[in-house]
């Protein structure tokens, strides 16, 4: 298993989003995590990407517990996040975003930026923009691609459709076969449910902090989703 | 020509002003600090070249290379053991700090060094002069305005062709992003404020062996230094030697019409800057 979460609580202060979430990814899977706003899914994210500290046993990485370990020791394990809202520096250039994500990249893996280019060609030709002055969809080519240099062997996706035209979110996932081509495994937080279904080899819905639904998008009945995903009967 | 030369003079001037900023820059727009210690820190470089010159009978310029490691590895300590500790939303709190470190190191150099004005020997060029065109300027003014401009010119290198420079940058935008990165902002801090002090060290060699100084001189070198960073606008090392210049040049001109006038003619072209271009002239479009 490469990574693992046991009974984890997590919030910000005293306002606590997540209640004894359980979820696992194994080797080059991609996992799914739906659910409506405010949920807990980005809480997740956040606490496995180091961003909120946790107990160091509430997550495990090849069984190792790294609950505690900061953002930076998390990059260097292999695990990337391509955080909500994209966020990428607005002093660098596209091509001076890409590069930081690649600044305490892991060993010889594959993703240069020659091959972050091949799979998005728009982002050569604006290299030396400012990245916040692209647009939605080509700024979030660019928060993957700069997730992607650090080599990952997990990466994780923060509601990369979100806000995004459904031509340019077709465009986005279709660079998701070719990055588990090289072996990492994915977790996509989504809010649309037939999108995270069509990607994942498993889904987990979160409802108020916590896992409410799991299992394989073949498992998953309609009612069974609109229950978990909103509470009550569908 | 009297006044073409005190325009000189005063351009010259601004290069030391721009010295005694260009650390204070750095710092604020990487880590949006205000360090009320910045002239405090420029006494006490220039009394550690002091020691060095005076103690081991080494030249000026050989002191500043040995007193610009040791500068900067107390910047670094600064920053990881006090300063990182108060940085956060709330401005206060690394105000507070820095003001209270201006105090101890003018208390201290007090004790160590008592009130008495001193000077950083500098016999080969103290009263050397050059003539550039039709007026005749000192060579350790010159040699100040072109170590600022270097010393400009070796950090914008440092901050847009280096991926120390993109650490800063990045961290300066957002630093829980950077730390996604696998930046560690107060690590990238304290490499900031080590780099800061070596600027500083040059600075305290201008200053100590341009003039006298004294334990208290530390707090009107800051403003001189908050002043030129605010002309030139808010983390612009470029703007900070324009305000500097500014300062300087308004300085000797008020000079030039009554001596009484030097200082208050620089906090007047201040306060006009600040009326007209509230943002500096050369401000960061985020900033």
């Amino acid at each position: 298993m490469l990574l693992e979460t046991r009974s984890l609580d997590a919030g910000y202060g005293r306002f606590r989003a997540l209640f004894g979430v359980d979820i696992r990814v194994d080797a080059g899977e991609c996992v799914a995590i739906i659910g409506a706003n405010g949920a807990g899914k980005s809480t997740l994210m956040r606490s496995i990407a180091g961003v909120l500290p946790n107990a160091p046993e509430m997550i495990l990485h090849q069984g190792e517990p790294i609950g505690a370990l900061s953002a930076a020791a998390i990059l260097q394990r292999g695990i990337a996040m391509v955080p909500e809202g994209r966020r990428l520096f607005p002093s660098l250039s596209v091509e001076e975003n890409l590069l930081i994500g690649g600044q305490k990249r892991r060993g010889n893996g594959q993703w240069t930026l020659d091959s972050i280019y091949a799979l998005f060609p728009i982002l050569r030709e604006k290299r030396s923009m400012p990245g916040t002055a692209l647009s939605g969809g080509q700024q979030q080519m660019v928060a993957i691609g700069r997730a992607l240099m650090s080599n990952p062997e997990l990466l994780l996706c923060d509601e990369i459709s979100l806000g995004l035209a459904p031509v340019v979110i077709r465009d986005i996932y279709a660079a998701l076969p070719r990055i588990r081509e090289t072996g990492a495994a994915v977790i996509v937080v989504e809010q649309d449910i037939t999108q995270a279904l069509r990607v994942a080899d498993r889904v987990y819905c979160l409802m108020e902090g916590r896992v409410t639904l799991s299992g394989t998008p073949a498992e998953l009945t309609r009612e069974a989703i609109h229950s978990a995903y909103f509470g009550g009967h569908a | 020509m009297i006044w073409l030369d005190t325009i000189v003079q005063g351009i010259l001037l601004g290069g030391l002003y721009a010295l005694f900023a260009t650390g204070l820059s750095l710092v604020f727009g990487i880590m949006r600090l205000v360090n009320l210690a910045h002239g405090d820190m420029i006494v006490l470089a220039a009394y550690l070249i002091l020691v060095l010159v005076t103690g081991l009978g080494l030249s000026p310029w050989l002191a500043v290379l040995i007193a610009a490691p040791l500068m900067f590895a107390l910047g670094w300590l600064l920053q990881r053991v006090v300063l990182n500790r108060v940085l956060g939303p709330d401005i206060l709190p690394p105000l507070l700090v820095t003001f209270g470190l201006s105090i101890a190191i003018q208390n201290a150099l007090l004790e160590g060094f008592s009130a008495d004005s001193r000077r950083i020997p500098n016999p080969d060029l103290e009263g050397a002069s050059v003539a550039l065109g039709p007026v005749t300027v000192g060579v350790m003014p010159v040699l100040t305005f072109a170590s600022a401009v270097l010393v400009i010119v070796i950090l914008n290198r440092v901050i847009y062709g280096t991926p120390l420079g993109r650490s800063f940058r990045a961290t300066s935008d957002d630093p829980v992003t950077a730390g996604l990165m696998g930046i560690e902002p107060m690590k990238v801090f304290a490499v900031a404020t080590g780099i800061a002090m070596m600027v500083v060290t040059v600075a305290a060699l201008y200053l100590g062996t341009r003039a006298n100084f004294d334990p208290a001189i530390g707090p009107a070198r800051l403003i001189y230094a908050f002043q030129a960073v605010i002309i030139g606008g808010l983390g612009s090392l470029w703007g900070t030697l324009a305000g500097g210049v500014i300062i300087g040049v308004a300085q000797t001109l008020g000079a030039a019409v009554n001596p009484e006038w030097q200082i208050l003619a620089g906090h007047l072209a201040f306060l006009l800057v600040l009326l007209i271009r509230p943002r500096g002239l050369f401000p960061r479009a985020r900033d």
